[in-house]
């Protein structure tokens, strides 16, 4: 039996990791669209984080935590810097300034030295362990589940719902958005730094525009009606290419598939509260 | 040799102009932000290969066949995936992420039925001849390809400004409801807007395939962010602004390859798209949007 686990983990360890750093990323977009706010430069901030902390490693041999702690925070100041101009900006012309944003950056690793054009940096040694992930995603949970009701919390909400109401309420939407978004960077980098770390190495490509529709894809699959919605979503989007695997050439074919399925079938998302209800009535009949 | 360049720029460019304008058609008149379209390009340049290689048809009866295919794979996109969430008056952001799984299902199909691979134009399907202006080179290609781009989008500007069914258009794009108690025909708009913009962009797949005799399952994909970046350029949902906004993405390329560095292509382009949404978010002939409160 320990045999077996043995190989199973030696398998799927990477799928794992990979779940988990997925559903970080599917967190961070969720706590931007909690305020309202499509931002598609998530992908750009984990690049920012995972490289910082890949090159805090390798060329600074900082330990673990600090280059993680460097990872977020270089994405937050970035957020900081590129929030204050563009979170004027609404609905689809956010996220495609976020997305232009991301573009550019992506560019600059391409060029430059230090983040080793387009071969990217590799040789980052192992260092995520699965508790870290496993650690760092029940805070994000505590978290999440404090903020829902706390006065944070119902600022996003009411920024979310009706912008001008939540204005004349006397919330001042600038400082929060700015704070979901720069929150929501600092998650993504520190996302990112996590990744670099067991996948051994980074390159431009990973942190393009397609990285950055899938983690907002993942989080509309799952549901963003609750922080629990993105996180299955995105599980499930990362588990599915490796069940499919009989399927060969066309196992992504059925990623689409589903996509367009749930979104036509479950409005909601598949973690979707109402349905479940349905479902327990019908049960109990 | 900045004439050279500007002949290049221009074919570049009329391409994009062509693909951003189906882009921004279906983002004007049905509000959706259909990330499907790079997939429809691919698949229109993959029909025109089929129709070339297997059924020995010449390039220029292909092309429009093979719009008339994406057509009606914009059609069809429109009938089983959109309708149903209009139906419903899904949130905005539903339908985008359902062009993102037809997108992914199309270029998964693609590269299960071609392979991976680039796939070539037979040879002697491409025009090869070329004339000389001055010191300039122009290929007979290039010619057709500006061509082409521009009757094609001259004839969509004026169907829209000059016919009754271009007005018809036009009021679905300014308000649905309205239009619909007014007594046009809204689905039927919606179907023909669909089918014309599919229909634009597997054209100008067809002729990005020639021009670079490439044809593979993700050559979409970098169309993508560059339409975006096209019809924020030019203004979201507007037609003009979609033909100046990909003619200058073209020029911006061209002229930042050769007299910049090839390195920041891609920066400079999205570059500018950062600023202008920063300093004009309307675009260059977009109007203001009014803030509903």
């Amino acid at each position: 039996m320990t045999e077996y686990l043995q190989l199973f983990w030696a398998t799927y360890s990477t799928v794992i990791y990979t779940v988990g750093v997925h559903s970080m990323l599917a967190l961070s977009i969720y706590l931007t669209l909690s305020c309202g706010l499509l931002s598609l430069g998530n992908a750009a901030f984990m690049g920012i984080g995972a490289y910082t902390a890949a090159l805090a490693t390798l060329r600074l041999g900082l330990p673990f935590g600090e280059a993680l702690a460097l990872g977020g925070l270089l994405p937050g100041l970035a957020a900081l810097v590129i929030g204050i101009p563009t979170l004027r900006l609404s609905g689809v012309y956010l996220a495609m300034a976020t997305l232009g944003f991301g573009e550019v950056v992506r560019v600059v690793f391409l060029n430059l030295e230090i983040t080793g054009g387009s071969m990217g940096l590799s040789g980052i040694p192992m260092k995520t362990q699965l508790w870290h992930i496993v650690a760092i995603l029940a805070v994000l949970v505590y978290g999440f589940v404090r903020l829902r009701h706390s006065k944070i919390g119902r600022a996003f909400e009411a920024i979310k719902e009706d912008e001008t109401a939540a204005k004349v309420m006397g919330i001042n939407i600038t400082s929060y958005k700015l704070l979901a978004f720069v929150l929501g960077a600092i998650l993504a980098g520190v996302a990112g730094g996590l990744n670099a770390h067991f996948t051994f190495f980074v390159s431009p490509r990973e942190y393009g525009f397609d990285p950055a529709v899938d983690i907002l894809t993942a989080a509309i699959f799952g549901g963003t009606g609750s922080f629990v919605g993105p996180m299955v979503g995105s599980a499930i989007l990362a588990i599915l290419p490796e069940l499919l695997r009989f399927l060969k050439a066309f196992r992504l074919a059925v990623n689409g598939l589903i996509l367009i399925l749930v979104v036509i079938y479950l409005p909601n998302g598949i973690w979707d509260r109402k349905l479940f209800a349905r479902f327990r009535r019908k049960g109990s009949v | 040799m900045i004439a050279q360049q500007l002949v290049n720029a221009l074919t570049l460019g009329s391409v994009y102009a062509l693909f951003a304008l189906g882009f921004t058609l279906v983002f004007g008149v049905l509000e959706v932000m259909n990330l499907a379209h790079g997939a429809v390009f691919m698949a229109g340049a993959y029909a025109a290969l089929v129709l070339v290689t297997k059924a020995n048809l010449g390039i220029w009866v292909a092309l429009p066949l093979a719009m008339l295919v994406s057509g009606a794979l914009g059609l069809l996109i429109d009938q089983v995936v959109l309708k149903p969430l209009r139906a419903r008056r899904a949130h905005h952001l539903m339908p985008m992420i359902a062009t993102i799984g037809v997108g992914i299902l199309m270029t998964n199909a693609a590269q299960g039925i071609f392979g991976t691979d680039t796939s070539r134009f037979p040879f002697g399907t491409i025009p090869e001849e070329s004339f000389q202006v001055g010191t300039i080179r122009i290929t007979d290609l290039q010619v057709a390809i500006v061509i082409i781009s521009f009757v094609l989008m001259v004839l969509l500007l004026v169907i829209l400004k000059r016919t009754r069914l271009g007005k018809a258009a036009r009021a679905v794009a300014e308000n649905p409801q309205t239009s619909y108690l007014l007594g046009i025909n809204v689905e039927g708009v919606f179907r023909l807007i669909s089918f014309t913009a599919a229909a634009l962009g597997g054209g100008a797949g067809v002729l990005i395939g020639l021009s670079f005799n490439a044809v593979s399952p993700f050559m979409g994909q970098p169309l993508m962010p560059k339409g975006i970046a096209v019809i924020i350029l030019g203004g979201m949902g507007d037609m003009r602004g979609a033909m100046v906004g990909g003619l200058f993405l073209g020029v911006a390329e061209v002229m930042g390859v050769a007299y910049f560095s090839s390195d920041y292509r891609d920066a400079v382009a999205f570059g500018l798209l950062f600023l202008i949404l920063l300093v004009r978010p309307s675009g260059l002939f977009g109007r203001a949007m009014e803030r509903k409160a």
